[in-house]
């Protein structure tokens, strides 16, 4: 490693942002793509590889992503709910690899939710 | 695609590394991979997380779920239904001991809640082996801000105001100690760091050298631009092989980062920092006993004055700091002496560690704010007395502590409320005793190892130890007199005012504590020949209660001499004459039919066991 300044030093915890937001928390939004054994089988997989990628290609720190659980309807796989802080959270129903770009565009990014991909608002938070 | 979407902060320190922690890893990174998911999933290995007694540990994040004891046979199971399926896998969390009931998140497990992390803020949140998270935590910014915007003067009074006084067990101001030594014109001076942890039991200081050891270097580099010193040392045991091998990472990872070593940071200032492997001897935590050793010498203490800030190391003006003190110095210079008071009392401000252990359900590293009561460490935060028993004492201090009795659990800690019991603050260990214990084993076990490590150059401590252990030793093997109690305290108060050095000043704490508190026991070790603990084996006999015993055959079983008879769902009954006295039996027993009497006890002792009950019911009542 060079010798640092001390702008150096600020530099360095930016490079390590993304891994710091998973930890101490203070992140603006949270994914949760539902991955039980239905969700799987419908292809959640793929949908969470393809928001992985927006995240990556937009080089953003602040939007986690996790997983749970089957959220207990099966019928609309692939599942995911955006929670976007102080706003009510969205589950997306009928997932696929275009839709979630998509809502990766439209709401993560610039905060509209995609009306025609969404099941509801405003349901049960996750933990 | 190079997205992280959670960080497995698996424990690597020495505990966590000894129940299993290398194994678990391998098998995790080999589970992650095969389900595809060691792209998007991290491991990061941290430092000691303090749940010792749980481990190995994991912290998951951004779920902050929080699994203990993970075994190589968990593994599949926990990747496929956590990190895969998203469902926390209930096995592995933390469970209320009475209720059962799982706690997933980290923030709610008791133990954890209650504490305040300042020393210990990257305890679990950090590699301690990347420069490059410590930095991301703010690292090394105290350090930057003290190098270019603070004189000497400044720094020295910030630490001043802040109230932090020494965390090595004296609790000397700390900002005074480099006011002082600022103060003094010299060539050369040096800035030294304690990391002789001694005390049995006690583990603060190697935690933060294995989980953080550029908060250590950082606090140093300020406290050398304090009192303008360029060259240190770290003092380290040698049976510390993980904290050295972590410290000397960090000093090699920070100088070629031009963060230690010549021109820090571009600013001109230069402080260069080695290690000093210490052999283990108790006495060379103290200071001047320290520097002895550091010099080459035998590892003995010198009177003071002059004090290290004016003849240290080589003769030359020093400074030498604990551990966690040092730790805290970078927030204190960061967020400011009115923040450091914010928690605390007056007179001792901030946080301490402690490393709890003994009869407590959660054992581990706790920090809180000075001034919370003895009873909230040990009940909310400790979990109360493993297997429901009853609490007897805290030992405080280590060898150079005391014990503190149930009617004193509400003094809160802080440096003068401990020292009023007779007990000290010390570096943090905290024992925690049940009513199995022996007070006067207890005061034994801590001089057996005063004795041993007194360096034996001023005679009250060589030979006044030694007097006290014998005494102990007679007393516990039923030879002691009546006159034992007054000689032992004489002779400990005489100790303590005519020892050289803090080791032979604090020796006999214990026994003094455990006189003033447990005077009955003494009195009935020495009088009754009665070990009421049923520790002392020369003390007692163990009888069965015919009116509570079933039958069961548990003790029978258990008892390693066969001296038990008895045919099942009848009274059983021990042969005295073949009893070695173990207690195997009393442990096995579920029915607490089986009593500890004074030792030849022969005939009913039902009498002498209401009275004995009486007894301890009034004592009780008193202490209330």
């Amino acid at each position: 490693m060079p010798r640092l300044t001390i702008d150096d030093l600020k530099k360095i915890k930016e490079k390590h942002r993304s891994d710091f937001t998973l930890r101490e928390g203070g992140y603006r939004a949270k994914v949760t793509v539902h991955m039980g054994t239905c969700g799987i089988a419908a292809g959640a997989r793929a949908v969470m590889t393809a928001l992985m990628d927006e995240i990556t290609k937009a080089n953003i720190t602040d939007v986690i992503v996790t997983t749970s659980g089957c959220a207990g309807l099966c019928a609309k796989e692939p599942l995911a709910t955006v929670e976007i802080m102080n706003h009510p959270p969205v589950k997306y129903c009928d997932l696929n690899d275009e839709k979630m770009r998509e809502i990766f565009r439209e709401h993560i990014m610039a905060g509209n939710p995609v009306e025609k991909y969404a099941l509801v608002a405003g349901c049960e938070s996750t933990y | 695609m190079d997205k992280v979407r959670a960080n497995l902060m698996l424990c690597a320190g020495t505990g966590c590394v000894a129940s299993g922690t290398p194994k678990v890893k391998e098998a995790l990174l080999e589970e992650l991979k095969k389900r595809g998911l060691d792209e998007e999933i991290k491991l990061v290995l941290t430092g000691c997380n303090g749940y010792c007694a749980e481990g190995p540990v994991m912290a998951v994040y951004p779920d902050q779920v929080f699994y203990q004891k993970v075994t190589v046979e968990d593994i599949p199971i926990l990747v496929e239904e956590h990190f895969l399926k998203g469902r926390p896998y209930q096995k592995l969390m933390f469970k209320e001991p009475e209720k059962k009931t799982a706690i997933p998140r980290m923030g709610d497990i008791p133990f954890f809640k209650h504490q305040v992390l300042r020393v210990l803020r990257n305890k679990g949140l950090i590699d301690p082996e990347k420069i490059e998270e410590y930095i991301s935590r703010d690292g090394y910014q105290a350090m930057a801000k003290a190098l270019t915007e603070m004189t000497s003067e400044d720094i020295v009074k910030v630490v001043k105001d802040s109230g932090l006084r020494g965390r090595g067990g004296a609790g000397f101001p700390t900002g005074l100690k480099w006011d002082f030594a600022s103060k003094v014109k010299s060539d050369i001076k040096y800035m030294l760091c304690n990391g002789d942890e001694g005390d049995p039991g006690a583990f603060m200081d190697r935690s933060v050298m294995e989980a953080d050891p550029h908060s250590v270097i950082e606090g140093m580099v300020i406290g050398a631009k304090a009192i303008g010193a360029h060259h240190g040392y770290i003092y380290v045991r040698a049976e510390y092989p993980l904290a050295v091998k972590r410290l000397q990472l960090a000093i090699d990872q920070a100088t070629e980062s031009g963060l230690l070593g010549g021109n820090i940071l571009g600013t001109g200032f230069d402080f260069h920092l080695e290690i000093y492997l210490g052999a283990g001897a108790f006495v060379c935590g103290e200071e001047t006993a320290l520097m002895r050793s550091l010099e080459g010498k035998r590892g003995m203490p010198r009177p003071r004055p002059p004090f290290p800030a004016h003849k240290g190391l080589w003769d030359k003006p020093s400074v030498l700091n604990n551990v966690e003190t040092l730790a805290q110095i970078a927030p204190i210079i960061m967020n400011g002496s009115e923040w450091y008071r914010s928690l605390g009392t007056e007179k001792s401000a901030g946080t301490k560690v402690f490393a709890l252990t003994g009869a407590v359900n959660n054992v581990g590293l706790v920090e809180v704010p000075m001034g919370i009561p003895l009873r909230t460490i040990i009940y909310d935060i400790g979990g109360g007395i493993r297997k429901g028993r009853k609490f007897k004492a805290v030992q405080l201090g280590g060898p150079s502590g005391g014990c503190i009795p149930e009617s004193h659990l509400n003094t809160p800690v802080t440096y003068e409320d401990i020292v009023a019991t007779g007990a000290i603050v010390g570096s943090g260990g905290m024992v925690v005793m049940d009513d199995n214990t022996c007070m006067v084993g207890t005061a034994k076990f801590f001089l057996e190892f005063t004795a041993d490590e007194s360096c034996g150059k001023c005679t009250p401590c060589r030979v006044g130890t030694k007097i006290l252990l014998d005494m102990l030793t007679d007393i516990t093997e039923g030879k002691g007199k009546e006159s034992d109690i007054e000689t032992l305290l004489d002779l400990g108060r005489d100790i303590i005012s005519t020892s050289l050095c803090g080791l032979g000043q604090t020796a006999p704490n214990p026994v003094l504590t455990t006189i003033k508190y447990f005077r009955d026991e003494y009195e009935s070790h020495i009088r009754d020949k009665w070990c009421k603990a049923g520790v002392c084996r020369n003390l007692t006999t163990f009888w069965i209660d015919e009116k509570l015993c079933k039958g069961c055959g548990a003790c029978l079983r258990a008892c390693p001499s066969k001296a038990i008879i008895g045919e099942k769902k009848q009274p059983h009954k021990i042969i005295q004459e073949v009893c070695v006295h173990c207690r195997t039996c009393y442990e096995a027993c579920k029915f607490k039919s089986i009593k500890i009497l004074p030792a030849g006890f022969e005939g009913d002792p039902s009498e002498l066991l209401e009275a004995a009950a009486a007894a301890g019911e009034g004592k009780k009542g008193d202490s209330k």
